[in-house]
């Protein structure tokens, strides 16, 4: 963590012009419309403000933060090894995902992801070692348990969005409460399917929330080159339906957003599009090198605005943390994700039999008698 | 029995489905109030109510995406596209959502959906109305690819399409909607898929087809019995799943075998047949397998269609050359 100046400790010149690049940046976001920011970036509540979460549920939210926070390291580490395949990190967006995911209840409502969402699913019952299993290769890693609402992880952007929104308006026509949150990217937005997804929640009422990460870049592509308009909120206008900003790196900002529009669907007023705003704090995967295309003062610049540091700030000004509290947390997430890394890793390679599973229910002749040559010449 | 036309009998097995199955909605481009541009869903709003019959707003890649959560949520979606040609915009969600939403999901998660298309040329539609894209679909694993011919198949296999747990797609031939007619069973009744069907028999060739074709097939075969030419047709019904046996044991049986389709020849179903006659059936030809297709341009303007379709003429010419190869 980066020292911070105060009034006895004056800025140097380096440190002002990372001041003046942060406020551009923050320009580059801001629209016309309003907004919402609970947790300042120094972890104080702005005046009038409410905290909307309990001390221990923000505890508990810091947890899955964190423990997102480690896996990611610990992905590109095993990337790094050959022990794993490409990984998308959520570094930065912790905040986002887990202020979204808090207001939702596993046991009726329904996650669509994408594929930046590890602490949201696994909160709702995907379970950490297979989702490590589906970034390792391991077919198993794609099956999600019976009972846990939860769709597969999605990798043609914003494909997901119209399944999100034929699940939430068929469950509305069974009479069900359920409501569906699809997450995307301002990449994904710019996707036809997106546009006609949010059409027809529209015209339906569909109990859905469009939860747009916007995290500044599509891989190299930044924001200013995505959209002309100033933010992607306000086209929900467009579409028959309320359109909010919230600062994304404020998990009290993002936890009162989305509850708002979670109980708003299930009033069945409809979908709410979400603009969470956010920021990559590093590749867009492991693949991917971001010193071709970020400025590093501009990395450096957002590390100010990390989204764990400010809830431990919020934390410790309410003496409900410090370091001891730190490193415990830290030393069960770490047996966690060792324990789920290890089990990922034990998990029965594929066999070339699974190639020739789960295609159809039945497969046909023509199917089962590839499969047989295929496995008589292994 | 009583006699319907094509699209009597699919509004038939669509309206029967759906008293019989409330889990089962049905949702396109003006399916409600007009009733389909070719009147296959005429009355089902009425019967069924807006919340079974959804009139949805003009975007493809929608109607085939949400029929998948609609699929997800316990309902069971029959999506009509207005045009086969029209699937190329929502073809991402065809082919790689929902064809292999089971496999990405390792069975948690199956897409019972069905696809209902009307295709194929020769009523002199505007462009992209006509094209024969089957061969496209058949290339999505975890699709089913169903081509029907006639009125007692397309209401036994839609009903099985609409019943079967994995996505169809489920190709209507525009030109034979309101032209083919035939006896249909009132009630329930379901026509297999995997399951080809010789309409009619003759020792000297084969010829293979699926949907419109079919009927061109038996014209052509008539006009050949005319000059002593006698032919089995063989009418595939299904690509995905794809008969085999019924295909090798048909051309067997008369060791030549002409196919016939309304896609381009290139890359056409047709090619796919002749490759497995020559893995399955090599030994028995007594000739090189022919295909009679449409040529490989683009579907033409109307004016000049009657040129692109394969004809009767063709199909003989092809059959002659063929029955006369030593």
């Amino acid at each position: 963590m980066t020292a911070h100046p105060t009034a006895d400790d004056p800025k140097t010149e380096a440190e002002l012009d990372l001041d003046r690049k942060q406020e551009e940046v923050e320009q580059s976001f801001a629209g016309p419309g309003e907004r919402l920011e609970i947790l300042s970036p120094d972890g104080t509540v702005r005046p009038g403000a409410e905290v909307p979460l309990s001390t221990e549920q923000v505890r508990d939210a810091l947890r899955w933060m964190m423990l997102s926070r480690t896996v990611d390291v610990r992905a590109i580490s095993l990337q790094r090894q050959g022990r794993m395949g490409t990984f998308s990190a959520v570094r930065g967006q912790e905040a986002s995902v887990v202020g979204s995911s808090f207001a939702l209840d596993p046991a009726r409502d329904w996650i669509v992801p994408q594929y930046r969402e590890l602490p949201g699913v696994v909160r709702h019952g995907f379970p950490l070692d297979g989702y490590l299993l589906y970034w390792m290769g391991n077919p198993a890693g794609g099956r999600v348990p019976d009972g846990v609402k939860v769709l597969p992880l999605q990798i043609a952007l914003a494909a997901q969005l119209p399944h999100a929104v034929g699940l939430g308006w068929g469950l509305k026509l069974q009479g069900s409460d359920g409501v569906v949150t699809t997450y995307f990217g301002d990449g994904a937005s710019s996707e036809g399917d997106t546009h006609e997804a949010m059409n027809l929640a529209g015209v339906t009422r569909a109990p859905v929330v469009f939860f747009l990460q916007n995290n500044g870049w599509a891989i190299s592509t930044p924001r200013t080159k995505q959209t002309a308009a100033s933010n992607f909120a306000s086209r929900a206008e467009g579409y028959g339906f309320p359109g909010v900003i919230v600062d994304g790196n404020d998990l009290f900002a993002v936890y009162t957003a989305m509850q708002q529009a979670v109980e708003r669907a299930r009033r069945g007023e409809g979908p709410t599009l979400i603009e969470s705003q956010t920021y990559r704090m590093g590749a867009h995967n492991t693949a991917d090198d971001p010193t071709r295309y970020m400025e590093p003062v501009e990395l450096s610049g957002w590390d100010e605005r990390d989204p764990i540091r400010r809830v431990t700030s919020w934390l410790r000004s309410q003496d409900a943390w410090d370091d001891e509290a730190e490193r415990e947390m830290q030393a069960g997430i770490d047996r966690q994700v060792d324990e789920a890394i290890e089990s990922a890793e034990a998990f029965a390679p594929p066999n070339p039999e699974q190639i020739y599973t789960h295609v159809y229910a039945d497969p046909p002749e023509r199917l089962r008698a590839q499969q047989r040559a295929a496995l008589d010449s292994h | 029995m009583a006699t319907m036309t094509m699209i009597e009998a699919i509004r038939s097995a669509l309206r029967e489905e759906m008293a019989r199955d409330e889990r089962v909605v049905a949702l396109g481009q003006d399916i409600g109030q007009l009733g389909g541009v070719f009147r296959a869903t005429d009355g089902l709003l009425k019967e069924f109510g807006a919340d079974r019959v959804f009139d949805m707003p003009l975007a493809e890649a929608v109607i085939a995406g949400s029929a998948l959560g609609l699929a997800v949520s316990g309902l069971v979606p029959v999506a009509e596209i207005q045009f086969l040609g029209f699937t190329h915009q929502a073809f991402h969600q065809i082919a790689p959502q929902i064809a292999r939403y089971r496999y990405r999901s390792q069975g948690r998660y199956n897409a019972q959906v069905t696809i209902r298309t009307p295709f194929g040329g020769g009523v002199r539609t505007p462009e992209l109305h006509s094209d024969a894209l089957e061969a496209q679909f058949v290339q999505a694993p975890g699709l089913k690819v169903v081509m029907p011919s006639n009125p007692y198949d397309a209401k036994g296999m839609l009903l099985e399409a609409i019943r079967d747990p994995d996505p169809v797609l489920f190709c209507e031939p525009l030109r034979g909607y309101r032209l083919v007619k035939g006896e249909v069973p009132e009630g329930d009744y379901t026509v297999p898929f995997g399951q080809s069907r010789v309409t009619r028999e003759g020792g000297d060739v084969t010829l293979v087809a699926w949907s419109a074709a079919v009927q061109l097939a038996e014209r052509s075969a008539a006009r050949l019995a005319e000059e002593g030419i006698e032919a089995t047709v063989l009418d595939l019904r299904t690509l995905v799943p794809l008969d085999v046996e019924g295909l090798v044991s048909a051309v067997e049986a008369t060791g030549r075998c002409v196919v016939v389709h309304e896609a381009p020849l290139t890359a056409g179903f047709g090619a796919e047949v002749v490759a497995t006659l020559q893995e399955e059936a090599f030994y028995s030809l007594e000739a090189p397998v022919a295909r009679v297709a449409s040529p490989d341009t683009p579907y033409p303007i109307a004016s000049i269609e009657d040129y692109y379709i394969p004809s009767v003429e063709r199909v003989v010419d092809a059959v002659r050359r063929t029955v006369s190869a030593k």
